[in-house]
């Protein structure tokens, strides 16, 4: 089983499947705690509309989602907090809005186009170097942002507390919303867009059951990222199945059986 | 106008305050100023802006006109150690995962808390055995009842040392006893620390026997003064109109004032 180890591919794709696993440990539960589960796959979503203009534009698909999914997820941040919109039909809104530019993109490109296909379903065995500088260039922006944790959580347990004592909780939701789009881009690389939900939410979703306080829910979803990326690619590789579904998979079983064993009574 | 008399800087200070939210009037030309190391109770019917006042105090609600002083600056000067809140409605995810000395603790540090050191955790305690609610460390603020999660809000108000303290109806959802146990806690703390306390109540009982001064407000401040005048038959016929008159408002009330 260990030699799995040793093909370069694999080793890349552990790396950046390490990564994410980090990445989504430590902004999944704020996803799940402010209620913004959705905004992953709307984020997703809106990130093919980028890829699509990029392939239409002939430039790196990625250099054109970036900034297009940070633009929806700060329009969306907007919407929800000057607007009596809910945040789930402001995500709805903007993804729909994105996915049909996506497409008429793709249309006007005229000629069949495989590679935007890719984005849909990732390919994490397929990871490039410069992948890997994208997604710990994350990882070390992602590191500069943890001395604001404990007031994120703040804010996140309870807005008005937080502003009273004067965090700047509007600030910061668009500030987070920033940075989950740009995680949501270098994991739609990896685990394509139908999946890159499942790697904000399950492993913090799951932690949840079994964790009394934040910082044991963030490190419990790490440890859920971490194990099922292992354990994914591993199992993906020899029985031959498509590895970011397998992660997932596994993920979602772990959140299963957690769910059962610490349910409420 | 009067000049505001020499003396002492006033804890809370207000020139012409006028709110509006839209085209709603919630506070209109509100002018005071309350002496430091004073016990008020703000009491009014509801929609009066009793809360309004106090969010413009901590920073959350900006003025639409007129001055604001706490502590002797403007509310988004004053370093925000130096005021403790409990509001009306808390506005927690009941859903995150949260230890009651987290919520504490986070009062303390005016961030969410990792993990506590040995040092927070004992004044933690300590700031929950006050307020009766020591038998709450270790427990998940989510199964929390109305007057246990109260009681923690209490100590996470308290646990900072505050020099000014702004309470939002502090005795909703506590028990009889534990009432007359948070207003001697509240008394205590003034005397042993000299700090201002502003609290909103529909008690006027606990307002007249607890208050160094009262304040009645609807939208305009109809009195402000120690409990014997502003609690006068006049100015609660004013502030609540039609609807005292018609169940009589008492004026009768029990007992001696303590303090
Ligand atoms: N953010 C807001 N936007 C619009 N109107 C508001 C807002 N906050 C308060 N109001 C309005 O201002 C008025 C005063 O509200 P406030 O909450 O200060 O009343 P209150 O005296 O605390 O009442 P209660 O005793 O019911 O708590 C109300 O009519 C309320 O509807
Ligand atoms: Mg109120």
């Amino acid at each position: 089983m260990l030699e799995v180890w040793s093909l370069p591919f694999m080793q890349r794709a552990l790396v950046a499947g390490l990564i994410m696993a980090l990445l989504a440990g430590y902004y999944g539960p704020f996803v799940v705690q402010r209620g913004l589960s959705f905004l992953g796959s709307g984020l997703a979503h809106a990130a093919f509309g980028g890829v699509a203009l990029g392939l239409l534009l002939g430039v790196e698909p990625l250099w054109v989602a970036v900034p297009f999914t940070a633009a929806v997820a700060l329009g969306i941040t907007w919407v929800r907090e000057r607007t009596h919109i809910r945040g789930d039909t402001a995500v709805g809104i903007f993804f729909a809005f994105s996915m049909a530019l996506g497409i008429v993109f793709l249309s006007l490109k005229r000629e069949y186009t495989a590679e935007a296909f890719t984005y849909l379903f990732g390919s994490i065995l397929a990871v490039t170097p410069a992948d890997l500088w994208a997604s710990a260039g994350l990882l070390a922006l992602t590191a500069l942002t943890l001395p604001l944790w404990g007031r994120w959580a703040y804010a996140t347990f309870d807005r008005e507390l937080a502003a009273a004592d004067r965090v700047p909780v509007m600030l910061d939701d668009y500030l987070m919303a920033f940075l989950i789009a740009l995680v949501v881009v270098v994991a739609m690389k990896l685990v394509g867009l139908l999946l890159v939900a499942a790697f904000l939410v399950i492993p913090a979703a799951a932690a949840r059951q079994w964790t009394r306080t934040f910082l044991g829910m963030v490190l419990g979803a790490v440890g859920v990222g971490v194990v099922s990326v292992v354990a994914g690619l591993a199992v993906s590789y020899s029985y031959d199945l498509p590895s970011g579904a397998t992660i997932v998979l596994l993920q979602a079983l772990v959140f299963t059986v957690a769910a059962l064993a610490f349910r409420r009574r | 106008m009067n000049e505001p008399r020499r003396g002492p800087e006033p804890a809370v200070e207000l020139r012409n305050l006028t709110v509006r939210f839209g085209d709603h009037l919630a506070l209109e030309d509100v002018n005071l100023a309350v002496p430091p190391g004073a016990f008020v109770a703000i009491v009014g019917p509801n929609g009066a802006g009793k809360s309004t006042l106090l969010k413009v105090l901590l920073g959350l609600v900006q003025p639409t006109s007129g001055e604001v002083r706490v502590l002797g600056s403007p509310p988004s000067r004053v370093d925000p150690r130096r005021i403790g809140y409990v509001p009306q409605f808390k506005t927690l995810d009941r859903t995150f995962p949260a230890l009651a000395e987290d919520l504490v603790a986070s009062g303390l540090r005016r961030a969410w808390p990792g993990r506590l050191t040995p040092e927070e955790r004992k004044r933690v305690r300590a700031a929950l055995e006050r307020v009766g609610a020591g038998h709450l460390m270790g427990r998940a603020v989510s199964r929390f009842s109305g007057g246990e999660l109260q009681r923690v809000y209490l100590a996470r108000a308290f646990v900072r040392r505050p020099e000014l303290v702004m309470l939002d109806e502090p005795a909703t959802g506590i028990d009889v006893l534990g009432e007359a146990d948070m207003y001697r806690l509240l008394e205590d703390y003034q005397k042993e620390t000299g700090a201002t306390l502003l609290m909103i109540t529909h008690d006027w009982e606990a307002a007249y026997h607890h208050a160094t001064h009262v304040i009645v407000l609807n939208r305009r401040l109809i009195g402000f003064g120690p409990p014997e005048r502003a609690l006068s038959e006049r100015c609660l016929r004013e502030a609540f109109g039609h609807v005292g008159h018609a169940h009589g408002i008492s004026l009768s009330f029990g007992g001696n004032r303590h303090a």
